[in-house]
């Protein structure tokens, strides 16, 4: 086949168009709430109150005459089995069903599992619960004060509130440094609860096959080998007959990386009943129970020295964890990597310290759109400079050019323990400041500041840590976070690649094609990409974490290039040839000097089940799993244009301009589609987004009429670039993309607002930032209209 | 009560409780699962459906307000293999990521261009902004429903009707 007849090869660096639109544009997207199985029944859930409460007695009669009721579910049923509580993943216990106290508003105390949701949903309303209400303890402060609630009173010797204590970085080298400072700038902060809001929720539908033990559980999961191997360690069920799928997902963000009681429940309830059960979650009880994000209490001292050179940070956090330390994350470090915290600035010398509490709030922390913690250490960081900016009476652009990572300093080696792999953070920043017109924009805001209005510049210049492993250091409940891909080439040169990450939407179905496209030479088209069947797909640690590209992007150049190597042995004998003889590029295979003479891939792949040399095994297959050697470093640097109205405190933002590094772009339309997503996400947390709570420990953020999220009118319009600094370690150069813009982008947004009011000597407000925060900071400082 | 109501132009009567919702009605009795539901609230749009041309939200509906009427949901966008101009724009400018709010957010774009063939950034924004997409950013919802126009222009050599027809069926 000549050159100019072969399709399209949609390689690395083109912008494929993507695969899985084909049935999505078509309402032929297949979600879990989709799927109705025969005989499938369908269950509610029963949810506490009150924040804090002793339950005296739950009188389940009224709700199990309602017709069409099958079961009701208790905790003490629950205890019969031994799954009244299950582990976590960050070593706690958590209650499945409640059967000595509640402790947040919206625990799951009771399910009901009945032939048609309607019928479910009324009879959990007739169930009778008995409470005591006791005193609520809803801030980690309170948590932590003498003689505050024991929430955790059913852990043998727990007399507090105290979850754990954990330090990163030298307290002597940091003090030392702090001891010379010229300058110390300080900011204390609350970076707020936020929940990642998918706009599916989460869900599931478990079916139990009474026969043959089979366990088929279809799952919003972002982790369904993972989850599988959970479930086999928690509800005691053999692995071999526990098969997750995880279909279409709509949206994840973090949210659909824990275990939910709602799944034990279902399983249970399915084991014993021998039908399938769906549950899937309304939005009021995904805001109020699932994964919350953030909750971070933080205070940061940055010293300078005389030219205003960072020479130390110190830091203290203190985490608002929930009723049960659930936090989703796979590190050994209790605050995740929020270590991370140094971010492109070469401050020699760090301190970190950090503590957790339980307080009367939704459990399970995870990570919305970040790798975990690394979005409040890049905030704190970033807002930080922006202060000492303020404060020294230097440019904040300046300031951080003087203080960047060096290029030339790469590998560079962090004073918390982090080897950054990659980075040019000048060119990013300098990038920035081009598109954006900088100077001209400060030039404009120093006339407008002298007619007495108020705009500001922000500026973030993020670094951030993603895709986990190595395996040494990360782990899942001790499975190391390593991720594969397995690649099947039919005779016909076709290819099956399968997967153990899983897309929510991140395009895995055309990136990952493209990838065997450039390695082996097979047109995108021709890779059909599975994921999310773990009877069908090999081990994998999930998505989150931007890992798909760094980890499972890995594993697919590998067993591509694999196979291209059992390929040039195959062309070696078809040619007649030494394969060390043997050239390759973009599917054509040759011996070097004879480049009219080829061998495609798709005649090898029919080789290699057709005419193979003696003494080698048929098939053109194989799979890799893939330990990174460390994580990989995304950076950029993002800068927004903000007019502030003195009379509302109203805040428009007028330009956001987004430089995003992250290695090599494997489908630049997609990475570009993950930066707008994330430029939003971090736009709603900065402004609009708050799960917050009264003082008995009422969720106020129940529903999206409470809980706001950017919508296409007040969502910015965002200028995009890109620089490439490859990573040296990934087989692509390829670092992850999905979470960049969610972690830079709050402080960028939040920076701009308070560059506007910073002559009027406010130095700080707390996400999120709205009109009333902003027009109160005016009033506080004396400005008025 | 006995529901008798169009959907995707082919007649449908079933028997339903009286407080069933549209979006359970279209979703499991008829099958017709590219309508989602995504807050319960009427505040994410994810369930958009036209009724007689217009768009409404179907978790906040009861079928039997539907009776009698014209029910189009995604599924009838498309006219049999050939894809409505949002459908292939959506595609072509990378529209969607996970997909979920996406038929919500074309039934709002198509009755959109059926009442204004060729709308503004500004008329775009304002016409989606009671759907929310949580991947995007909508930049390239944007462009698609932009896109959408312009193609609809250059099919229909003939004015596009002012209003009055179910967008996207024809």
């Amino acid at each position: 086949m000549a050159i100019a007849d072969q399709p399209a090869l949609g390689g690395i660096g083109e912008s494929v168009l993507r695969k899985e639109d084909a049935r999505f544009i078509r309402g032929r997207g297949h979600y879990v709430d989709d799927i109705t199985l025969p005989g499938m029944l369908h269950m509610a859930v029963l949810r506490s109150p009150h924040a804090h409460a002793r339950i005296r007695s739950v009188d389940t009669a009224a709700a199990a005459a309602v017709p069409g009721v099958v079961a009701v579910v208790t905790g003490e049923l629950m205890a019969q089995h031994n799954l009244a509580w299950m582990p976590t993943l960050s070593g706690d216990t958590q209650a499945v069903l409640a059967t000595d106290k509640v402790r947040f508003q919206g625990q799951e105390v009771a399910c009901v599992i009945a032939e048609t949701k309607y019928i479910a949903e009324d009879a959990v309303q007739l169930i009778d619960v008995d409470y005591e209400p006791l005193q609520a303890v809803v801030t980690p402060q309170q948590a932590l004060a003498p003689g505050a609630p024991v929430i955790r009173d059913e852990k043998a010797g727990t007399t507090d509130n105290h979850i754990y204590h954990w330090e990163a970085g030298s307290k002597e080298a940091t003090d030392a440094a702090f001891a010379r400072a010229a300058r110390v700038v300080s900011l204390s902060t609350h970076y707020p609860r936020c929940h990642p809001a998918p706009l599916e929720t989460c869900g599931i539908i478990a079916d139990l096959d009474p026969v043959t033990g089979k366990a088929t559980i279809y799952m919003t999961s972002q982790a369904p080998h993972a989850h599988r191997t959970l479930f086999a360690l928690v509800a005691g069920l053999p692995e071999q007959n526990i098969r997750i799928i995880s279909p279409d997902i709509g949206g994840g963000f973090g949210n659909k990386v824990p275990i939910y009681p709602g799944y034990v429940v279902a399983t249970a309830a399915s084991l014993l009943i021998g039908r399938p059960v769906k549950w899937v979650e309304d939005r009021t009880e995904n805001l109020i129970s699932t994964g919350f994000a953030r909750d971070y209490h933080m205070t940061g001292d940055l010293a300078l020295d005389a030219d205003n050179r960072f020479i130390g940070l110190r830091v203290s956090l203190l985490s608002d964890n929930g009723a049960f330390f659930s936090d989703a994350q796979p590190s050994k470090f209790k605050a995740g990597l929020f270590h991370i915290v140094t971010g492109s600035y070469d401050i020699p010398t760090a301190h970190v310290v950090a503590d957790g509490a339980y307080t009367n709030k939704a459990p399970g922390g995870v990570a919305y759109r970040c790798s975990f913690r690394v979005t409040e250490a890049s905030y704190l960081i970033e807002r930080l400079v922006d202060v000492a900016a303020h404060e020294v009476g230097e440019d904040p652009a300046a300031l951080r050019m003087k203080n960047f990572v060096p290029p030339e300093a790469f590998p560079y080696k962090s004073a918390t323990g982090f080897e950054y792999d990659s980075g040019d953070y000048p060119r990013a920043m300098r990038l920035a400041l081009e598109k954006l017109g900088y100077d001209e924009l400060r030039r404009e805001q120093a006339e407008k500041r002298a007619r007495g209005e108020l705009m500001g510049i922000g500026i973030a210049s993020f670094t951030e840590v993603v895709g986990a492993g190595k395996g040494r250091d990360y782990d899942i409940v001790g499975l190391r976070m390593f991720d594969s891909a397995e690649l099947r080439v039919h005779p016909t040169g076709k290819a099956v690649l399968k997967l153990g990450v899983k897309s929510q939407g991140q395009g895995h179905e055309t990136t990952f094609g493209q990838i065997v496209a450039e390695e082996l030479g097979i047109p995108a088209a021709d890779v059909d990409v599975q994921e999310g069947d773990t009877d069908h797909t090999p081990y994998g640690l999930g998505t989150y974490a931007s890992r798909s590209t760094p980890v499972g992007g890995a594993a697919t150049a590998i067993i591509s290039r694999k196979l291209r190597d059992k390929g040039k042995q195959i062309a070696a004998h078809l040619f007649e040839a030494d394969v060390a003889d043997i050239e390759f590029e973009r599917g054509r295979f040759w011996v070097k000097g004879s480049p009219d003479q080829v061998k495609t891939i798709q005649e090898i792949a029919f080789a290699a089940y057709s005419n193979i040399p003696e003494g080698m095994e048929a098939g053109l297959e194989g799979v890799h799993y893939y330990d990174p050697p460390n994580m990989t470093f995304p950076f950029g640097t993002y800068l927004v244009v903000v007019d502030v109205d003195k009379g509302t405190g109203e805040v428009k933002v007028r330009r956001m301009v987004a430089v995003d590094d992250c290695g090599v772009r494997i489908n630049p339309m997609i990475v570009e589609g993950q930066i707008h997503g994330g430029l939003t996400e971090g736009f709603g947390i900065a402004f609009m987004e708050l799960i917050t709570f009264d003082e008995e420990g009422n969720c106020i953020g129940s529903t999206f009429m409470d809980y706001l999220l950017p919508t296409s009118w007040e969502t910015p319009r965002f200028e995009t670039f890109a620089t490439v600094t490859p990573s040296p370690h990934h087989p692509l150069g390829a670092k992850g993309v999905g979470e960049s813009a969610t972690v830079g982008s709050p402080a960028a947004y939040v920076n701009a607002v308070i560059d506007a009011l910073a002559p009027h000597g406010v130095r700080n407000i707390d996400m999120p930032v709205t009109s009333d925060k902003v027009w109160a900071a005016l009033r506080g400082a004396g400005v008025t209209e | 009560m006995n529901l008798s109501v169009t959907v995707n132009g082919t007649q449908q009567s079933a028997d339903v409780e009286g407080r069933t919702l549209l979006v359970d009605f279209i979703r499991t009795r008829l099958g017709l699962t590219g309508t989602h539901v995504g807050c319960d609230t009427s505040s994410c749009g994810a369930c958009t459906v036209l009724l007689d041309g217009r768009p409404v939200k179907s978790c906040t509906m009861l079928a039997a307000q539907a009776a009698g009427r014209q029910v189009t949901t995604v599924e009838g966008l498309a006219d049999g293999a050939t894809l409505h101009p949002v459908q292939e724009a959506f595609h072509t400018e990378h529209g969607l990521q996970c997909g979920f709010c996406t038929p919500g957010m074309m039934m709002v774009a198509a009755a959109l261009l059926e009442r204004n063939a060729n709308p503004s950034e500004e008329e775009i924004r304002w016409a989606i902004s009671g759907n929310i997409c949580r991947c995007t950013g909508y930049m390239n919802i944007v462009k698609a429903i932009r896109r959408a126009a312009e193609q609809t222009v250059e099919v229909h050599s003939e004015p596009v009707p002012a209003s009055g027809s179910t967008a996207g069926v024809s």
